[in-house]
């Protein structure tokens, strides 16, 4: 690919996103001794994430950001439900919704169009089992064959990632974590997926292993083309390596904006107390403080979620839900009184 | 606790069909108060009398009535089991929290007693303190020896669910909030033990009360104090079966599976319960965002 | 007056006899923290650095190998045991990592509050127990009636430690041990935990250890830093110092390791540039 990423994004523009969510909703439903409980993980999210790029969901803990990528990902299992909305993927056949797909659909597309990056990268390799095999399973599965071609294509991939071919005859354990993840990384893009899923994949990583793990994701990224959709909580990260970025608060969207645009130019109060609360060495500032807990989303907040701790509420942020509006060019916030006052 | 009580019964029938086969034995070892004979007289009635309206059970070929003699034999057996249970309890607890959270050489000592009572072969042994005590050996006597040789499995898995509770941060938190040991292993540490103490202490019950039948069954206790062995024993020895009074050993034996099913049913039902991991579940704790 | 804190060639090794592998957790690291002030000392560095190993020796739960430790003059061997115990819990008290652990899922939180106060803070009975917890809660920044009888699912991370602050405060100790206090906290409560340390050196005299991989939080709570790799300290001295001009080369690498955003962070009024080629 010798496009420069800016023009390849202007091409983009005429293409159908990669994903598309659309006022997606899921919640936990779980019956116990005849309590009903709902957590409303994720209610009401829509984006879509374009051709050849990285979007990131930034959110803290109850945020529902994992129950969004499980949704996305076709990982959900009771108590978890998509109860509405829809996810559309560009390459699956018919354009139709992810969950109107049957299981062979699905199964199909699992790491050849979509693919993960998970946070423990253990999870995703066998223990027991040499790395080599790891591979060989997966091109038995997914590409109907391991020979001699294959393993080719493996080390050229992995020469991708900057790693030796004597890789694939280590056991898990014997690799460093960033050498794990490597792998990972290595294993999701393969077959050149045409989107990639990341949950926090360099949370459990040193500082300065977590800078080459993230060079190399930009790197494939890049070579390989695929959109890459980042989920984690570091800002750091997303300033690093996203291109547009979505901020994810009480299991919905509250800011949206190409990243540098976020970074310079918050809108919503929750991301400006986000931003500013950032450290930097070399800066003195005490830092905003930020009152109260995450909402608890079996029992949210009625209307917007963040009201009970924002600085700027008032009485419709109680009693309605605002939704996303446009305050520049492709940054939308939800929030009444940036829409007011903005 | 009462509510929860009371949602088990509502929404777990293992637990509704195990509470009432209990009651039902439980009941039947009440009634041992009420009953109109002596439970070690003997031709008091006409013996070997099929199941009628003046004796729901039959009779023996010993002349007792099998009913009223099955509440005393009930009785006795749900008392033997019930102390085995509480004693050995007691014993894996102390012997299984102590090792687990001290470590050290406290906890090398104590489980090399621990494994030798493991690797004693119960049965040879409980037959040669028969011999050995011949007439001494009383129920309770049985009680105390079968207490001691049953706690050995359980100290090690009490011992291992300390183990993991020790190195969870909460302890240490305790610790630097000036708890003794005593109190963090009660206080804090118990409530996790719980429920494996009662999965089991059900067990517990089922084993000691198979052993003591089958002991009584070859005659090997105390023949003075009547007991679900007991009755089978003397039913063997007057070949009932044979002679065709099923009755005899019939009943007993329906009673007694009826024990061992309605113990382990409430074990298992009850265990999901009491679980913290399920506690907190309910309580909302966990369920992802 | 006895250094409150000084440590001496503490080396500490695992494994070893029958068994494993020997493992060098801490090789020979000499620190001191003075008596006579307050002061924030740092340990920075990565998995594997020996921090927490080291962090744990200082709390009495790991006897060193080699060296000497001892706090407030005397040796930890010494204060591990019996009457040495409560003096040792008198004298220094922990914050951990994982707010969510640090309290019995099963219990209500105040618990622990009331009985260090009861043990170590001098409280008479339980109404002086607490008064004194009130005390310390408004100290950290929390209300009575935000966490009394609360399960730790209930709260919010932010909360938790600030709770387990509270309840080491209440001991009244002279040093307190932090282990990674806010990696799993919320990073938008982040910022008010650190603060809350630093308000700890300043007004209430207490000098705090705190354990971290992160650069920049170091930067903004400590005085002294020093930065450990592989169970040695490989740099040590002002925090402004080494962390901003540091000289060795792995703490040079672990600044450079920093994500530095490729552009300029505003707070909501600075003006559109053009994006640099990355």
């Amino acid at each position: 690919m010798t496009a420069t990423p800016a023009t390849d994004r202007y091409r983009s523009e005429a293409r159908q996103p990669v994903l598309r969510v659309d006022d997606l909703k899921a919640y936990y439903r779980s019956r116990h001794f005849g309590m009903v409980r709902e957590v409303k993980a994720v209610d009401g999210v829509s984006f879509e994430v374009r051709h050849n790029e990285i979007y990131g969901i930034a959110g803290e803990s109850s945020s529902g950001k994992s129950t969004l990528l499980k949704a996305v990902a076709a990982a959900m299992r009771p108590p978890l439900q998509v109860v509405g909305g829809t996810v559309r993927l560009r390459f699956l056949p018919g354009a139709k919704s992810l969950y109107e797909a049957s299981s062979a659909e699905l199964d199909q597309l699992r790491w050849r169009q979509l693919s993960y990056i998970m946070q423990g990268s253990m999870s995703a390799l066998n223990p027991v089992r040499r790395v080599r095999r790891s591979f060989a399973d997966f091109g038995a599965r997914h590409l109907g064959g391991a020979g001699a071609a294959f393993e080719a294509k493996v080390i050229a991939h992995l020469a991708l990632v900057r790693l030796e071919p004597g890789v694939l005859d280590a056991y898990p354990h014997e690799l460093s974590g960033g050498m794990r993840q490597r792998v990972t990384i290595a294993l999701a893009t393969l077959c050149r997926p045409e989107l990639v899923i990341a949950d926090e994949p360099t949370t459990a990583l040193d500082v300065v292993v977590q800078k080459d793990v993230l060079d190399m994701i930009r790197e494939v990224q890049r070579q390989v083309g695929s959109s890459l959709l980042l989920v984690t909580h570091d800002l750091g990260v997303h300033a690093y390596l996203s291109d547009r970025l979505a901020i994810m608060y009480g299991g919905r969207l509250v800011e949206e904006a190409p990243t540098e645009t976020l970074f310079r130019r918050p809108q919503h109060p929750y991301t400006r107390h986000l931003i500013a609360s950032l450290p930097r060495i070399g800066e003195e500032a005490p830092k905003a403080t930020l009152a109260g807990g995450p909402p608890n989303l079996a029992d949210p907040p009625p209307g917007c979620r963040f009201h009970p701790r924002c600085p700027l509420a008032f009485a419709r942020c109680r009693d309605e839900t605002p939704a996303m509006t446009s305050v520049g060019l492709q940054h939308r916030v939800a929030c009444f009184a940036v829409a007011a006052g903005a | 606790m009462l509510a929860t009580v009371r949602d088990l019964f509502r929404y777990n029938p293992e637990v509704r069909i195990g509470a009432m086969l209990l009651g039902l034995v439980a009941g039947m070892a009440a009634l041992s108060l009420a009953s109109p004979y002596a439970p070690l007289d003997t031709f008091v009635v006409a013996p070997d009398l099929p199941p009628s309206l003046a004796h729901p059970f039959g009779t023996t070929s010993r002349g007792q009535d099998v009913f009223w003699q099955l509440t005393f034999a009930i009785r006795n057996t749900l008392t033997f089991g019930i102390v085995v249970a509480v004693l050995s309890r007691l014993l894996s607890l102390a012997i299984g929290l102590l090792a687990g959270y001290k470590g050290g050489w406290v906890d090398r000592v104590l489980m090399a007693i621990n494994d030798t009572f493991i690797a004693i072969p119960l049965f040879p042994i409980l037959v040669l303190f028969y011999f050995v005590l011949r007439a001494a050996m009383s129920w309770a006597a049985l009680a105390l020896i079968m207490a001691l040789l049953g706690w050995a499995y359980d100290a090690r898995l009490i011992r291992a669910l300390a183990l993991s509770l020790k190195s969870r941060e909460f302890t240490y938190t305790g610790v630097f909030s000036g708890m003794t040991t005593r109190e963090l292993l009660l206080r804090e540490h118990l409530p996790y033990v719980m429920p494996i103490v009662f999965a089991t202490t059900m067990n517990n019950m089922n084993w000691s009360i198979g052993l003591e039948v089958t002991l009584s069954v070859l005659g090997f206790t105390d023949i003075n104090s009547p007991t679900v062995g007991g009755m089978i024993y003397w039913a063997n020895q007057h070949t009932a079966l044979v002679a065709g009074v099923w009755w005899w050993i019939a009943f007993p034996v329906i009673l007694v599976v009826a024990l061992f099913i309605g113990l382990f049913l409430l074990a298992v039902s009850m265990n999901e319960h009491i679980d913290p991991r399920s506690r907190l579940r309910r309580m909302g704790a966990e369920g992802g965002a | 007056m006895a250094a409150l804190l000084e440590l001496d060639g503490v080396c500490k090794t695992f494994g070893g006899l029958l068994r494993r592998r020997r493992v060098a957790a801490v090789r020979d690291v000499s620190l001191s923290l003075s008596a006579d002030s307050a002061e924030v000392l740092t340990l920075l560095g990565q998995s594997g650095s020996g921090k927490t190993t080291l962090a744990r020796m200082i709390l009495g739960l790991e006897t060193p190998t080699a060296g000497s430790l001892r706090l407030a003059g005397e040796d930890i061997a010494a204060l591990r045991r019996g009457a040495g115990r409560r003096r040792l819990l008198g004298l220094v008290q922990p914050i951990f990592q994982n707010p969510f652990e640090a309290f019995n899922p099963l219990r209500r939180v105040e618990h622990y509050l009331l009985l260090t106060a009861r043990r170590f803070g001098g409280a008479g009975d339980d109404r002086a127990a607490q008064r004194a917890t009130e005390a310390s809660l408004r100290q950290v920044g929390l209300s009575l009636g935000e966490v009394a009888h609360r399960y730790p699912h209930e709260l919010s991370g932010g909360q938790l430690q600030r709770l387990a602050i509270a309840r080491a405060l209440l001991a009244k100790p002279k040093l307190i041990v932090a282990d990674e206090p806010v990696s799993m906290v919320d990073a938008s409560l982040r910022m008010a935990i650190v603060n809350l340390f630093k308000a700890l050196r300043g007004e209430l005299g207490i000098s705090i250890l705190y354990i971290t991989h992160d650069l920049a939080t170091a930067y903004l709570v400590s005085d002294r830093v020093m930065i450990m790799r592989d169970g040695e300290v490989v740099e040590s001295g002002s925090a402004r110092q080494v962390l901003t001009h540091p000289q060795h080369a792995y703490s040079r690498q672990l600044k450079d390791a920093v994500l530095v955003p490729r552009f300029g962070v505003g707070d909501g009024d600075g003006e559109r540039e053009p994006r640099p080629q990355p």
